[in-house]
């Protein structure tokens, strides 16, 4: 089994490969081998959850440890890396089943292709390298063909949020190398696991500090948290709506706060003040994420803001676990918060992901995002309406659907962590999140007579495009099934246990 | 340690470019020298004195050598850079030809 792990990033950039060699030639090719490639990749994470006894460390080249010294490259597959692996093959693979009739009226269909299979293989790589530099490589991959993707309209918006977005990537990324360096610097090794057990042994120290402080700079920039999260409004909302998907669904979660979570619980020792930063990011990114949302008049632009206050609830679970942690809490309310900010993450991918496929197939038949300028379209688009009030009672947490269990999981968590002024405010943003997803609805679908949608031909979208929003509307309820305990003892519990028992990690990796 | 001292200063220079020029190229050549200022430090921090190009052998056993991986580590980050400017350029260009202007207060379409 060990040998298969590397195949979560060649499969991608061989594909990358293929769709730009052959696609020249064969028309359509892209089209239907992305979503094959991607399709067996969910397929086979999933496998792999289900199959896997305990952590696969795999060394790359076949350099293994050198008198328990790593001198090669590893790969590790653990409960929250195949966790990780599973959302982001399974988005993709809807993204890219949608994108078949969606990206039809762009030129460049191949060149979408390529990059789309480019961004894959680069977060899939960060989720299962083992390694600092590995990490900032496949970073940069995703990154990349990300800044193109959101350029890829080519029209002025499009340019300026792309520029936006490159400037502040570039820099958080440098951000990032920049802290590797002092990591080196301090420790003489990359692999995490290594490092991680250097750290831990040499105690206090400044160079250390300072490195977690430019990579919670660096990562938080990635992950779009409150004080660094100007580009995203930009970036999400002028991508093509299959690429915006991607990138509020999964790109900001594997490329940002996954590394953060892994890093800070697994690498270094958690402290006190840097788990208060985290959770006062997390809440401030949830709350002024919302505030900023219910004044938009552009749908995209509002689910893209709503992404922000939705990745805070994330951090924000996790946060409040880390708090209980560094304080020498109880292990049982650390593990619940934690597992509540990890169940979000999965339901922000499935309604996000969804909501961001509404607006596009809003867009594609109507040719605008101004939701002043739409209404009545329930009658003439039934499967787009009915999934997105599915998304839409489910980011703002209403039962059954999955969204309102994660909420209450990090609610309860911060109740019994005694932490009640984050409950609150966790209670409060929910509430303006239903309001604003009160008006994406009425604005949208409903409110107004809609003669004018006949004579413009509005109907329902394309086959593929209707699969890929039918099936994110029943998972939006099936997994609310992860809140039965034997569900959760399957798949949350052990990603959660790689947090908790902060050294396993390494021990997986280096053996002792 | 004066050496450090200034590729942090260097990369500040660059960030200061980043914030403050209005001209977008001015940006990207920001980037730009954030990122050599990087590059620097990994070079200083693999860096031994008096070490000398650390190539293995038979008659050159004991000698001092510096560490290569922060090497590799800087050709690899020097190829990412590439990429990074090639394509912030290739976007400022069609920028320039869809706004007719460099000026980053001209090219405002987006906010709110």
């Amino acid at each position: 089994m060990d040998s298969f792990i590397p195949l979560f990033v060649v499969v991608p950039l061989g594909g990358a490969f293929l769709t730009a060699l052959v696609g020249s030639f064969v028309k359509g090719w892209g089209r239907y081998f992305t979503s094959i490639l991607l399709a067996f990749l969910a397929g086979f994470s999933g496998w792999l959850m289900f199959s896997m006894p305990g952590p696969i460390v795999y060394s790359v080249g076949g350099w293994e440890l050198f008198e328990k010294v790593p001198i090669g490259i590893h790969m590790v597959v653990d409960g929250l890396t195949v966790y990780l692996l599973i959302i982001i093959n399974l988005i993709g693979f809807l993204s890219a089943f949608y994108s078949i009739a969606y990206i039809k009226k762009f030129t460049a269909e191949n060149n979408y292709y390529t990059l789309f299979f480019l961004m894959v293989a680069g977060m899939n790589g960060v989720v299962i390298s083992g390694d600092l530099f590995n990490i900032y490589v496949f970073l940069e991959i995703a990154a990349i063909a990300s800044y193109a993707l959101v350029a890829f309209g080519i029209e002025k918006e499009e340019l300026e949020a792309s520029f936006k977005y490159q400037v502040l990537g570039g820099a958080s990324s440098l951000f990032i190398l920049l802290s590797i360096g002092f990591l080196y610097w301090k420790t003489s090794t990359l692999n995490i696991a290594d490092v991680s057990r250097i750290i831990l042994r040499g105690g206090k120290d400044e160079i250390v500090i300072f490195a977690q402080v430019i990579l919670l700079a660096g990562f938080g920039l990635k992950a779009a948290m409150i004080p660094f999260h100007a580009w995203l409004p930009d970036a999400h909302s002028s991508a093509p709506s299959p690429i915006s998907s991607m990138l509020s669904g999964v790109l900001i979660k594997a490329i940002g706060a996954y590394v953060i979570i892994r890093l800070f619980f697994n690498m270094f020792e958690i402290t006190y003040k840097v788990s208060l930063v985290i959770t006062v990011i997390g809440t401030l990114s949830m709350v002024v994420g919302v505030l900023l949302a219910i004044g938009q008049w552009d749908i995209k632009r509002l689910l893209a803001y709503h992404s922000i206050s939705q990745m805070g609830y994330v951090v924000l679970g996790v946060g409040i676990g880390m708090l209980v942690i560094s304080q020498g809490g109880k292990t049982s309310v650390a593990s619940l918060a934690i597992a509540g900010g990890l169940f979000h993450l999965f339901n922000h991918a499935v309604f996000k992901g969804l909501l961001f496929l509404n607006a596009g197939a809003v867009e594609y038949r109507t040719g605008t995002r101004n939701m002043k300028k739409l209404g009545g379209l329930a009658p003439h688009m039934p499967v787009t309406a009915s999934t997105s009030l599915f998304a839409s009672m489910s980011i703002s947490g209403i039962p059954p659907f999955n969204g309102f269990f994660s909420k209450l999981i990090i609610i309860i968590a911060a109740v019994q962590a005694r932490y009640l002024v984050l409950s609150i405010l966790a209670v409060f943003v929910s509430i303006i999140t239903l309001a604003s997803f009160l008006k994406v609805q009425r604005f949208t679908f409903f409110n107004k007579s809609s003669d004018e949608w006949v004579e413009k031909g509005v109907r329902e979208v394309p086959f593929p495009m209707c699969f890929s929003m039918i099936f994110l509307a029943v998972l939006c309820v099936v997994l609310s099934l992860l809140i039965v305990p034997s569900v959760r003892e399957l798949i949350l519990t052990p990603a959660v246990d790689v947090l908790i028992k902060a050294g396993s990690y390494s021990a997986a990796v280096l053996g002792y | 340690m004066i050496v450090y001292i200034l590729t942090i200063f260097l990369f500040l220079v660059g960030l200061y470019g980043v914030l403050s020029k209005r001209n977008l190229i001015k940006i990207v050549i920001g980037l730009a020298i954030m990122e050599y200022s990087v590059n620097l430090f990994l070079i200083l921090v693999g860096y031994v004195r008096g070490g000398t190009a650390p190539i293995i052998d038979a008659d050159r056993q004991g000698e001092l050598f510096v560490d290569p991986l922060p090497q590799a580590m800087v050709l690899t980050a020097i190829v990412i850079g590439l990429a990074t400017t090639a394509l912030l350029l290739a976007i400022a260009i069609r920028i320039y030809k869809k706004y007719g202007t460099f000026d980053i207060r001209e090219i405002k379409n987006l906010k709110g």
